[in-house]
């Protein structure tokens, strides 16, 4: 029989929440072997099977329809695939996971408070320093797309792919785009957000895959979805 | 999708056109610069252009488009006026999927470097386009980013307002909401009046950005601050400016009733260019005049733009073109030329063909 494949994070809090959400909708996710060993099973669900990858790889996954449900923030979605929601369907917000992809300037500006400064203090500062103000982040295509809609110009993209707060002190950077759930990190690396800095609010979310395989599937999907509480209208 | 064969064919035909119209053909790299010319680039060509590296050469991309590089050898080496034509291939990367988003298509196109009659050569561009494509009843819009830099110009406020405005006249949501606040209709950020007044934040100074450029900023924002606002009638007049459009045998006549001082000389060369294209006999009556025409695709042509569509609005622009006199002005380092010119995508062209 073929079975619906899930995709779920492999380790660490999201993984745990994950399976409490699914505990609380009458499915046992769990890992199977020993604890370095990425195998899992599903009890309380009829042709499902677990799959663990990495969060971050779950949005290529479903997107090339190796696995038909995924578990992963909407802010990897939105950034890793182009035409998100052509892609997957969004089946259920989870309710963790919660992380803001927010624009933050040094602390010390005290003339920059919203996107309209950092345009013009971009653009200041590239006649100064002959250089695009650098933006470090890893959500290159969220950022990217959030500051052309918006209109801001003369800035350039660095990779950072960890420890973006220290990017500023270390003038690597101008400015930072990141996650984050408290600000404590931000505040300790003398970092501010801008009142109109809010990117993306995200969350863990189950999506569905619209390329994969449903042939067939159909049936147990429907039963899977009306046990999760989640709209199978939707793929 | 048309074959690349067929888009070549297709696009060999329209260079013939052009090597008979006088152009001398070029073929610029496939590899340009990176760092000298992404620059040059609005956001949208930079965040989508193909960034490779040579290990002992440095940052190259692959070829987003040609304008940039025929100017560029133009100004090295080439004696005025002259008249250049291309075929080949550029590069970018697609951030949505769907009709007309290749990362890979042919551009053929024309180009025309002189200084004696901008309003010949805007005309002399636009029936070349209009001739060949005639056949494939296409939409032909003008505009002309020249009036609405006028228009900016003419305001009555202060100049660092107005080269703000300027500055952002290719990204409307941006220049909409700067003239807003200059308007006085939407309030300075909260904290505003406090730094202004001298308040400064208890926090150490990080970053490359320095401290005598943040207080350059604060004098400028307080400079601004005691400036009147724009006029609530200038902004009205700017919008319906913007929201111009109308058949271009009329486009004088609607401008002027608009009532904008600034933009009279501005009029003037608009109708010498309207003449030139009667007297070649285009029907201006069958062309639009959109007066925003340009603004959010277009940098870096500062004058008369022009493109041609087809009916799906899923295709991309047929052919786009335009006057791009301030780019020569940045790329001689000084010396500057008049130039216009355009691009027809061969590969857009197959498929209406291939459709019809």
């Amino acid at each position: 029989m073929s079975v619906i494949k899930l995709g779920v994070p492999s380790k660490g809090r999201l993984m745990e929440k994950t399976f409490e959400w699914f505990a609380t909708r009458g499915v046992t996710l769990k890992r199977t072997g020993s604890a370095r060993e990425y195998a899992g099973a599903v009890e309380g669900a009829e042709g499902v099977e677990l799959v663990l990858l990495s969060a971050s790889e779950i949005p290529r996954e479903l997107a090339a329809g190796r696995i038909h449900l995924g578990v992963t923030g909407s802010d990897l979605v939105r950034d890793k695939l182009a035409d998100w929601d052509r892609q997957l369907a969004a089946l259920a917000p989870m309710g963790f996971g919660h992380a803001d992809l927010i624009i933050a300037v040094p602390d010390c500006w005290a003339d920059v408070e919203t996107l309209e400064d950092l345009d013009a203090v971009a653009h200041a500062f590239r006649t100064t320093h002959g250089l695009r103000l650098r933006i470090a982040t890893k959500y290159h295509r969220l950022v990217r797309e959030y500051l052309t809609r918006e209109g801001v110009a003369d800035y350039q993209i660095v990779d950072s792919q960890g420890a973006t707060e220290g990017t500023v002190k270390n003038l690597t950077a101008e400015v930072i785009a990141d996650i984050t759930s408290s600000g404590e990190t931000l505040r300790a690396n003398h970092l501010k957000i801008l009142s109109d800095g809010m990117i993306h609010s995200s969350q863990a979310t189950l999506f569905a895959a619209r390329s994969a395989d449903w042939a067939g599937l159909r049936p147990q999907f429907e039963k899977f979805a009306a046990q999760l509480g989640v709209d199978a209208g939707a793929i | 999708m048309a074959l690349k064969s067929q888009a070549r064919s297709t696009g060999q035909r329209i260079l013939q056109a052009f090597l008979a119209a006088g152009a001398q053909e070029v073929q610029p790299d496939i590899l340009q610069p990176a760092e000298v010319l992404l620059d040059l680039y609005g956001e949208d060509i930079r965040a989508r252009a193909f960034v490779t590296a040579d290990p002992g050469q440095g940052e190259y991309m692959l070829r987003p488009d040609f304008t940039v590089p025929v100017v560029q050898a133009h100004m090295r080496t080439g004696a005025e006026p002259a008249r250049y034509c291309y075929l080949g291939e550029v590069f970018r990367k697609q951030d949505h999927s769907g009709a007309g988003r290749a990362i890979e298509y042919q551009q053929v196109g024309y180009e025309v470097f002189d200084r004696e009659d901008p309003a010949a050569a805007d005309a002399e561009v636009f029936s070349l386009f209009n001739g060949l494509l005639a056949r494939f009843a296409l939409s032909a819009t003008i505009g002309d980013m020249g009036i609405l830099r006028a228009a900016v110009e003419g305001l009555d406020t202060m100049p660092a307002r107005k080269a703000a405005l300027l500055r952002h006249i290719w990204r409307p949501v941006r220049f909409q909401k700067l003239l807003k606040r200059y308007a006085g209709i939407s309030a300075p950020p909260a904290g505003r009046a406090a730094v202004l007044a001298g308040a400064r934040p208890e926090a150490p100074w990080i970053g490359q950005r320095s401290a005598q450029e943040m207080d350059l900023r604060i004098k400028l924002l307080q400079e601004e601050a005691q400036c009147p606002p724009v006029a609530a009638e200038d902004v009205a007049r700017l919008d319906a400016l913007f929201a111009l459009s109308c058949p271009a045998a009329q486009a004088p006549e609607a401008l002027r009733a608009l009532d904008i001082a600034a933009i009279a000389p501005a009029i003037t060369r608009l109708e010498s260019r309207l003449a030139a294209l009667r007297a070649r006999r285009i029907d201006l009556d069958a062309v639009q005049f959109d007066a925003s025409h340009g603004r959010s695709t277009m940098e870096y042509y500062d004058g008369f733009v022009f493109s041609f569509a087809a009916a799906d609005p899923d295709l991309p622009f047929v052919a786009t073109g335009g006057r791009y006199d301030a780019l020569t002005r940045i790329l001689g380092q000084g010396a500057e030329i008049p130039a216009v010119g355009g691009m027809i995508r061969p590969g857009v062209l197959a498929d209406l063909e291939a459709g019809a």
